[in-house]
């Protein structure tokens, strides 16, 4: 348990330095376990914004959120990286400052330590009686026979004519370093994964219409690794083919199970807690929710469908969402657009519809009385802006200013119920389709980072129960001979002198056996 | 089953509050205590005085008259006795708690926060007594341990209560079984190991001549050495516990389940701090430049580390962890 924290200062330079003494100077102050310390605390310390305020890394919605909440605080807090705490300058220079540290501090101890255990145990001390523990023998073994007990204990042994030196405990510095080097090794996992991993989020209805394939533009949402390109992606597409969600009666979820077509090939079902593990990436199913089919049929005559995802608002999955005809009320004969003859349904599906107004809320998760409540819109829906929005809302700048209004009351649909507009168009409802959210990720640094923090534990528990301890025996030959034995803990061990007492038996024992090969125990 | 567990539940924590009691009485009346020693005909006098040179803790005070006789000293040894075995009865309640309240929900009984609470308070209660039966002296440490029981307890029972319900899907997983049972273990021997930390502060704050009121109870209590090794004990056994339970299996659950194995997630940065905070107390620990007390006021903020990751993270922040029932 004790540290020998600074070494006494060399022998002052040849030449002083000021630069080189310096330079010296910090990184002696950088290894020291005191900056350590101090370090360690920075850490804890300026992790704790990273779960106050919201992460861009954990969800960007949120941080959208805070800046509608505080519009003037968030951009400060944006340029001092509060909301990517963990990519942050100040928070890698902390760890970078600790890993630099902890390097500093290893290099010195492995060669210490390197040195420690090819070195013989040391010399008995003159006066075994002043140690911790001490002992005066019965019988009188010698040393080769002292010697021999220990080695069959595992003891590492040094005979000095009539002296028995013995040491043990190396292990737990061997532990000390290898859980610090594996910590060293982690960072490095991480690195990897960091630099060389990618992913990409997506919601994918079921289908074969619906499939996808893994290039980035597919993507809902994406990121690549540092040293990844968008053609080192591999090639595999994805088909959605079926979607089981199990519900207890109170509603809450009791399982779900996705089927998927990997390349046409076999259906492969995967769950939450079992991703679809493909070669080069793995498939997670993170959630899932309705899209219902919604056909449109223009004052032309001409229908379209369109299948729109709902984003599920409440554990019942009352789902709201949007389904969008920018082509609708095209004359067939002319071609000409008429921008203000856009047509967008605003909805509210519900899964388990109650069986009278307000059709606010689903009671059920699960299709038991599906029903959806439209709202119509007609006139711009501002999709040639060029300003990008959401396919599950409608743009609200164009409702606002009036390009864009809401056509007569909201309207309840069950499956194959149609609506007539005022215009003599219509909408029908044609049924839904599941649709699940899958992230596809790749870290080729889990193994690795995996890997090492197995090490690390193995070096942790040694470090913590290794105890380094000596014992010493003198055989003393005069008129009648002595043997003595001395024991000295060198870390913390409070059992040391039940094992001191063990070890005296046991010699002993084997000495009252005499010099037979005897087993002692 | 489970209107059994809740009942249990009561009965548990008055099971604690009458341990509580008997520890206050031994305290209160015990042959070293104010009370017990004003009372006593001949004072005996008190070693740790002896050994520290301080001022006495109080003026003595000469029985009156209008003071109801005190029980006798060496009956304050029962009180002891009597605070011991309500709390093994109310670790075996505490215990049917657990059993009927897994029953009821059909799995281990650690799916949201008002059981996992629930299960850290039974680990602690459980490592307190296994230390209590290897080392007696240390008994006067219990009016804090049921203490923190009741309080907990209460707070379980009270806030976080949830009715039973299985598992949802993202926790039905082996990996999130032993990241729960390895949390669950390490964070009771943390949160025990509180104890003695804080002892250790009182009593060597007691040592260097504080009088004042938490300081005070330093009489009472074992020597300063004997609580700064089972401070380090509780919290070096606790570590590695620790290190694979949140930061190994956890993630390997939470690669399969949400894709990656760490996030950030608020529930995993408290995870982060307390490991660090805690590998900061063993470091300060072995660093002979460092003070033992200062080492020690680092267990303790681990210890409040923990508690904000038990209670805090759930209660003010929204992350994929809270799930957690509130
Ligand atoms: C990256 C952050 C670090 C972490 C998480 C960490 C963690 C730990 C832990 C948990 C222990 C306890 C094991 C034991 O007591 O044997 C320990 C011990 C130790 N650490 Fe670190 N450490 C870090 C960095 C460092 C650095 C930078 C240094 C050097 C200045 C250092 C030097 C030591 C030493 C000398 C011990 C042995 C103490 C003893 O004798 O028990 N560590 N470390």
């Amino acid at each position: 348990m004790t540290v020998v924290e600074e070494k006494p200062a060399p022998a002052p330079a040849r030449r002083p330095n000021a630069a080189w003494a310096l330079l010296r100077n910090s990184w002696r102050q950088l290894t020291s376990m005191r900056t350590a310390l101090i370090l360690l605390f920075l850490l804890a310390i300026a992790a704790i914004p990273g779960s106050v305020l919201p992460q861009r890394g954990v969800d960007a919605q949120n941080v959208d959120g805070y800046y509608a909440e505080h519009p003037t605080l968030a951009p400060i807090l944006e340029r001092l990286g509060a909301f990517e705490v963990f990519a942050s300058p100040w928070f890698s220079a902390i760890y970078l400052l600790l890993f630099t540290s902890l390097i500093g501090c290893i290099i010195p101890r492995l060669r210490d330590h390197f040195r420690a255990m090819r070195m013989a145990p040391p010399a008995v001390p003159a006066r075994l009686d002043r140690l911790p523990q001490h002992a005066v023998l019965t019988g009188t073994p010698d040393a080769d026979a002292i010697a021999a007990v220990l080695r069959k204990r595992r003891w590492r042994v040094a005979v000095r004519g009539d002296t028995v030196s013995a040491e043990k405990g190396h292990l737990k510095e061997t532990g000390n370093l290898l859980f610090h080097l594996a910590l060293l090794a982690v960072l490095f996992g991480v690195a990897i994964g960091s630099w060389y991993g990618w992913h990409g989020n997506r919601l994918l209805v079921a289908g074969p219409d619906n499939a996808f394939c893994n290039t980035l533009q597919q993507y809902d949402e994406s990121g690549l690794g540092a040293r990844v390109d968008a053609s080192d992606l591999p090639r595999f597409c994805l088909e959605l083919t079926d979607f089981q969600a199990k519900f207890l009666a109170t509603g809450q979820p009791e399982s779900f199970r996705a089927t998927a077509r990997v390349d046409g090939g076999a259906p492969r079902s995967f769950s939450v807690n079992s991703p679809l593990r493909l070669d080069g990436a793995n498939v997670y199913l993170l959630g899932h929710g309705y899209a219902p089919v919604i056909k449109y049929t223009d004052r032309y005559g001409r229908s379209q469908t369109t299948t729109a995802p709902f984003l599920s608002v409440d554990g019942m999955l009352t789902s709201e969402g949007v389904a969008a005809f920018p082509d609708a009320n095209v004359d067939p004969k002319t071609g000409a657009r008429d921008s203000k003859l856009q047509v967008a349904f605003e909805g509210l599906y519900l899964p388990t519809a109650p069986d009278t107004a307000p059709y606010t809320r689903s009671l059920f998760p699960a299709e038991r009385s599906p029903a959806l409540l439209l709202f119509a819109y007609r006139g711009n829906l501002g999709m040639d802006a060029g300003i990008p929005n959401s396919v599950y809302k409608l743009d609200q700048r164009q409702v606002t200013s009036g390009r864009l209004a809401r056509i007569g009351d909201g309207k309840l649909l069950r499956v194959g119920e149609k609506w007539t507009l005022d215009d003599g168009t219509s909408v029908e409802f044609l049924g839904t389709k599941q649709y699940a959210t899958l992230s596809v990720r790749y870290d080729p640094g889990e193994k690795p980072v995996l890997a090492s923090a197995a090490v690390g534990l193995l070096g942790l528990m040694l470090s913590l129960t290794g105890r380094r301890r000596r014992v010493f025996f003198r055989v003393t030959t005069g008129r009648s001979t002595l043997v003595e034995a001395g024991g000295l803990p060198r870390t913390d061990y409070a059992g040391f002198a039940e094992e001191f007492a063990q070890l005296v038996k046991d010699v002993e024992d084997r000495d009252s056996e005499g010099p037979v090969n005897g087993r002692t125990v | 089953m489970a209107a059994l567990s809740d009942q249990l539940l009561v009965i548990a924590i008055m099971s604690y509050v009458a341990a509580m009691v008997g520890h206050a009485a031994e305290y209160a009346f015990g042959q070293r205590s104010h009370v017990g020693r004003a009372a006593a005909p001949a004072v005996v006098p008190e070693p740790a005085l002896v050994g520290a040179g301080g001022p006495p803790a109080v003026e003595p005070v000469l029985p009156s008259s209008f003071d109801p006789p005190p029980p006798a000293p060496d009956k304050a040894r029962y009180a002891g006795w009597f605070a011991v075995a309500a709390t093994v009865i109310a670790a075996l309640v505490h215990l049917g708690t657990l059993v009927t309240r897994g029953l009821a929900a059909h799995r281990m009984p650690w799916g949201n926060m008002y059981e996992f609470v629930l299960s850290v308070t039974f680990v602690g209660i459980t490592a307190w007594l296994v230390v209590l039966s290897r080392k007696h002296t240390i008994r006067h440490l219990g009016l804090f341990v049921a203490l923190a029981m009741v309080l907990l307890l209460g707070v379980a029972g009270m806030v976080l209560y949830v009715d039973v319900a299985p598992l949802v899907p993202a926790l039905k997983s082996t990996w999130f079984v032993v990241h729960v049972s390895a949390a669950v273990l390490s964070s009771g021997i943390f949160l025990l190991g509180f104890v003695p930390a804080a002892m250790f502060l009182i009593r060597s704050g007691y040592d260097r001549g504080k009088r004042s009121f938490p300081y005070s109870l330093g009489a009472r209590v074992p020597a300063a050495d004997a609580l700064d090794r089972l401070t380090f004990r509780l919290h070096a056994f606790a570590f590695p516990i620790w290190t694979f339970g949140a930061l190994i299996a956890g993630p390997i659950w939470a690669e399969a389940a949400w894709g990656r194995y760490w996030g950030w997630d608020p529930k995993e940065v408290w995870a982060f701090i307390s490991w660090i905070v805690y590998a900061g107390y063993l470091h300060a620990r072995a660093t002979p430049s460092v003070k033992r007390t200062t080492a020690t006021w680092i267990a303790v903020v681990g210890w409040l580390t923990m508690l904000m990751n038990l209670f805090g993270v759930n209660i003010f922040f929204t992350g994929l962890h809270s799930y957690g029932g509130l």
